[in-house]
C-alpha cells in the first residue's frame, strides 16, 4: 500500500473508504462528510504537503445509485508527489464542501464544475456560472441526460441593444 | 505659352498626362468611377483580426512571409472594427461569442465584408453541440465561404480573391434592383 494512503487510513479509518495505486498515482476514495477534513490533513500535514490543486472535475454515473462523482487531484511541489481524491454525491442533494478555503485555486474549477454538472458547493465564494452564460435557461450540459444538441438555445441569439424575439 | 505671356516654357507646376511620347501612349485612362472606386475597395481590404480557433493559426501563416497575404491588399490587419473592412471569421463560434461578433460587425465601417473561414463557421461542422452556432450566417451576413478543416492560407487566398471578383462587380452609386443583384 502506498505510505500516504496507510497514512491517511490512519488518521480518517472511517472516512477513506478505497486506495488504488496505478503506475505511481494514487487515487483515494472518501465518505462526502469527510471530505473536507481529509483534504485539511492533506494540505495541511507536513509529511503530505500536498500544496497545489490541479484539478476538480466530476463524473456522471447515471446508473449508479450514488450518481455523481467529483474529483479533485492535488500535488506536492516539494514532494513531487500526486493524488486523486473522490468523493460520490448523489443527485437528490449534489452538495459537496468548498476546497476554496484551503486552495484558493480551488474557486474557478468548483465554479465550472457547477456550470456544467450542477454540483453546488457549499461554502462557496461566489458559485455562479463560468463559462456559460449567467442566464443559461437548460441545466447542466455536462449531464448525461442532456441532450447533445441542447434544447433550442444555440438558435435564439439576443444582442445588445436588440429586442429579443 | 508661359505665365508670364513670353515665350517660354511654363514653370513644372502640374503635368498632366504626359506618357511615353514613343508609344502614343497619352497616359490618361480612361474608366468609369465605379470602377475606380471598386479597384481601390478590393486592393485595401483591412482585415479584422478574429481569430477564434484552429483557423486562426492559417489565417496567421497566411500574413507571415512565407504566403504573404500582403500581395492581396489585406495584410494591414486591425486590432478595431472601425478601421476595418473585411471580418475573417476563423473557427468555432459560440453563442456565447455571437453577440460580440455581431457587434464588432456593426461597428465596422461600410462597406463591409465577411468570410467565413472553415467549416465551424461556415456550418458548425461536427460541433453539432448545445453551445456552437450553426453557421456565422445565422446572425451576420457573409460573402463568401471557405471550406476546410482548418483551409489551407491558399485556400484563403482563394477566398480573398474571389470576394475581390465580387467587389469589382459591385456597384457604388446606385442600388441595383434585386433581381439584377441575384442574375
Amino acid at each position: 500500500m502506498h505510505p500516504d494512503a496507510q497514512k491517511i487510513q490512519q488518521a480518517f479509518p472511517e472516512a477513506a473508504q478505497n486506495a488504488v495505486e496505478w503506475r505511481g498515482d494514487l487515487t483515494i476514495q472518501v465518505k462526502r462528510e469527510r471530505l473536507h477534513a481529509v483534504c485539511r490533513y492533506l494540505h495541511g500535514d507536513p509529511g503530505l504537503d500536498y500544496d497545489y490543486i490541479v484539478h476538480v472535475s466530476s463524473v456522471d454515473w447515471p446508473d449508479h445509485p450514488e450518481r455523481f462523482e467529483v474529483v479533485y487531484e492535488f500535488y506536492s511541489i516539494r514532494r513531487k508527489q500526486r493524488i486523486r481524491v473522490k468523493t460520490r454525491v448523489p443527485e437528490d442533494d449534489c452538495v459537496v464542501d468548498s476546497m476554496t478555503d484551503i486552495w484558493k485555486g480551488a474557486d474557478f474549477m468548483e465554479r465550472e464544475v457547477f456550470d456544467m454538472m450542477g454540483i453546488r458547493f457549499r461554502n462557496h465564494p461566489n458559485l455562479v456560472r463560468v463559462l456559460l452564460p449567467d442566464d443559461f435557461p437548460e441545466g447542466y450540459p455536462l449531464r448525461k441526460d442532456f441532450p447533445v444538441r441542447g434544447k433550442g438555445w444555440r438558435d435564439t441569439f439576443t444582442f445588445i441593444g436588440e429586442k429579443t424575439g | 505659352m508661359g505665365l508670364t505671356g513670353k515665350n517660354e516654357p511654363a514653370p513644372n507646376l502640374i503635368q498632366v498626362a504626359r506618357g511615353h511620347q514613343k508609344d502614343g501612349d497619352p497616359g490618361i485612362i480612361l474608366t468609369t468611377l465605379e470602377k475606380a472606386v471598386n479597384w481601390a475597395r478590393k486592393g485595401s481590404l483591412w482585415p479584422m483580426t478574429f481569430g477564434l480557433a484552429c483557423c486562426a493559426i492559417e489565417m496567421i501563416a497566411a500574413v507571415s512571409s512565407r504566403y504573404d497575404i500582403d500581395r492581396y491588399g489585406a495584410g494591414v490587419f486591425r486590432a478595431s472594427p472601425r478601421q476595418s473592412d473585411l471580418m475573417i471569421v476563423a473557427g468555432t463560434v459560440c453563442v456565447r461569442m455571437a453577440p460580440v461578433i455581431r457587434k464588432i460587425y456593426d461597428q465596422m465601417p461600410e462597406p463591409r465584408y465577411v468570410i467565413a473561414m472553415g467549416s465551424c463557421a461556415t456550418s458548425g461542422n461536427i460541433y453539432d453541440s448545445y453551445s456552437v452556432v450553426q453557421g456565422v450566417d445565422r446572425f451576420i451576413p457573409v460573402d463568401m465561404y471557405v471550406p476546410g478543416c482548418p483551409p489551407t492560407p491558399e485556400a484563403l487566398f482563394d477566398g480573398i480573391l474571389k470576394l475581390q471578383e465580387q467587389i469589382m462587380q459591385r456597384s457604388v452609386f446606385y442600388k441595383k434592383p434585386p433581381e439584377a443583384v441575384k442574375a
